[in-house]
């Protein structure tokens, strides 16, 4: 057991040793696979804050219902009871036919039109307000408030909250094909890297298996090398990320503030950052991997 | 029982070229025997064969009763912790102190430290190194490179030393006191199977000769 913790410590330090003896080449492998991960990391980032921006949208998704002219007033209170009562419904606000006229009348300056009608053309109406913006739930109340008895029309802004998780959706799934292309171009780089690196080492290796050395000893600090890169990979794409989001949060401020409101990007929680670092370093090792074991399968062959 | 035997060994490379053919013979424990013959006959390729470093295509290799022939590919390193090589073209490596080219092996086979350095320093003391220990190998004289290669065959002290051309490109005093060592070696118990053209050298000792000619052993 000692020694196989010394194995692995002696593979770690030469490791290490290695990429700090050519400082340059592992500066700008490491910034390959950094900016290789950072895109697929940073639209994530991105997405995941409209994401819940549209969660937390100020336009709370609402349903107006509005009610037939010749409805009662214990009929409306019947409406009232059973939309308070219907399931996702967060508030609702009862607008009478009377205050919907003052209302028209101090926004739109029309007082002499409104004056000129023979009676109120508006009719009694509720404002629902939802408690998520889930689509599938507004268009279930919709429907539903729709059959209730004395309801003539019910109007639904969720058209944009589909539309935008629409646009979420086709933003994730982007991701993840951008993810798959770019973790694909960081198994190249360390496949390549460890390449190199095995043709350099090549006398050691063939000396080493000539002296009894086992495969797994072979691949061992390759394996180290390829986890190390992904993991400084890894590290370099979250601060890139990091210090784009940083940037892009000042600029935002500035335009928030303007519009009176406080709007930030949201960092990557250390959940999410510790799962990029962790399919860095994987991805790292599987490309050392395939690269070792070709390697080996080659030399096994003469 | 022989610790080396070869049952009707034949090998054939790649476009046809027969580099042995039906070699039969055996090694007691504790001998040391020459392997000679001109270039091209052969010799490289028994010592080979011996190692499992290629494989035969007719007959059998066997080291200490296991069919070397036959071996699975994961069993190699083991039987060759048993065997110290001297090959030609065996490079030191140059990247690193005489003292760990002669670690090396130790290393590889996972011993731990503080036993691996005595040992390694007790092989370099045998060949007359132990003061260069820390200089690059590329620093040492052809002789001494040679001698550390001695060195880093026996430091995990094997049953077998195969050794090919031990004493090429090294003068007359050089190469006696190469085969001086194995001589020692051989002394304590270890099997030794020199593969050499220099008869004059083999003249020396009074030891078993094999000779080889076209592959075939005379």
């Amino acid at each position: 057991m000692r020694v196989w913790l010394q194995h692995h410590g002696l593979s770690l330090t030469q490791t290490l040793a290695r990429l700090a003896r050519s400082p340059l080449a592992t500066a700008l492998n490491v910034s390959a696979i950094g900016v290789a991960l950072a895109l697929p990391l940073g639209v994530y980032c991105v997405l995941g804050n409209l994401e819940s921006w549209s969660r937390n949208a100020s336009v709370d998704p609402q349903l107006s219902v509005f009610l037939a002219r010749d409805a009662a007033k214990a009929e409306v209170a019947a409406v009232e009871a059973r939309l308070k009562g219907a399931k996702g419904v967060s508030s609702v606000r009862f607008v009478s036919r009377d205050t919907a006229l003052a209302e028209l009348n101090r926004a739109s300056g029309m007082e002499e039109v409104i004056a000129s009608l023979p009676q109120n053309p508006l009719p009694d109406a509720f404002v629902v307000r939802l408690s998520t913006s889930d689509p599938a739930l507004a268009d279930h109340l919709e429907l539903e408030f729709k059959s209730l008895p004395k309801v003539a029309y019910v109007q639904a802004d969720s058209a944009w909250v589909r539309r935008f998780d629409a646009l979420l959706r086709l933003g994730r799934t982007a991701v993840a094909l951008l993810s798959a292309l770019l973790g694909l171009a960081l198994m190249a780089v360390t496949f390549n890297t460890i390449r190199l690196q095995i043709l350099t080492q090549r006398d050691e290796i063939e000396l080493c298996r000539l002296i009894g050395a086992t495969h797994a000893y072979i691949r061992r600090p390759f394996f180290y090398l390829g986890s190390l890169l992904g993991l400084l990979g890894g590290l370099a794409a979250l601060a890139i990320v990091l210090s784009g989001l940083t940037v892009l949060n000042r600029d935002l401020g500035d335009l928030a503030y303007l519009y009176g409101s406080n709007l930030h990007l949201r960092f990557p929680n250390s959940n999410e950052m510790i799962s990029a670092l962790l399919a860095a370093v994987a991805l790292g090792w599987l490309g050392a991997y395939l690269s070792v074991s070709r390697h080996l399968l080659e030399a096994d062959r003469d | 029982m022989a610790i080396i035997s070869l049952r009707q060994v034949s090998k054939r490379y790649p476009g046809g070229f027969e580099a042995l053919r039906l070699v039969s013979f055996a090694v007691e424990p504790g001998e040391m025997l020459f392997l000679t013959g001109h270039s091209g006959a052969g010799k490289t390729t028994l010592l080979k064969l011996i190692a499992a470093i290629e494989r035969a295509n007719g007959g059998a290799v066997l080291v200490n009763g296991q069919n070397v022939s036959a071996l699975r590919p994961a069993a190699i390193p083991y039987l060759r912790r048993n065997l110290g090589l001297v090959f030609q073209g065996q490079k030191l490596l140059f990247d690193r102190t005489v003292f760990d080219n002669v670690m090396l092996p130790l290393v590889v086979t996972g011993q731990p430290y503080r036993e691996a350095a005595r040992r390694a320093r007790a092989a370099l003391d045998k060949v007359g190194l132990l003061q260069r220990e820390k200089a690059n190998p590329v620093t040492l004289s052809g002789g001494e490179q040679q001698r550390l290669c001695v060195a880093r065959a026996v430091v995990n002290r094997p049953a077998i030393v195969l050794a090919d051309e031990p004493t090429a490109s090294l003068d007359a005093a050089y190469a006696d006191e190469i085969m001086e060592m194995f001589n020692a070696f051989n002394q304590v118990g270890v099997t030794v199977l020199v593969a050499t053209h220099d008869r004059q050298l083999i003249g020396k000792y009074r030891k078993r000769v094999l000779t080889l000619d076209h592959g075939k052993l005379q």
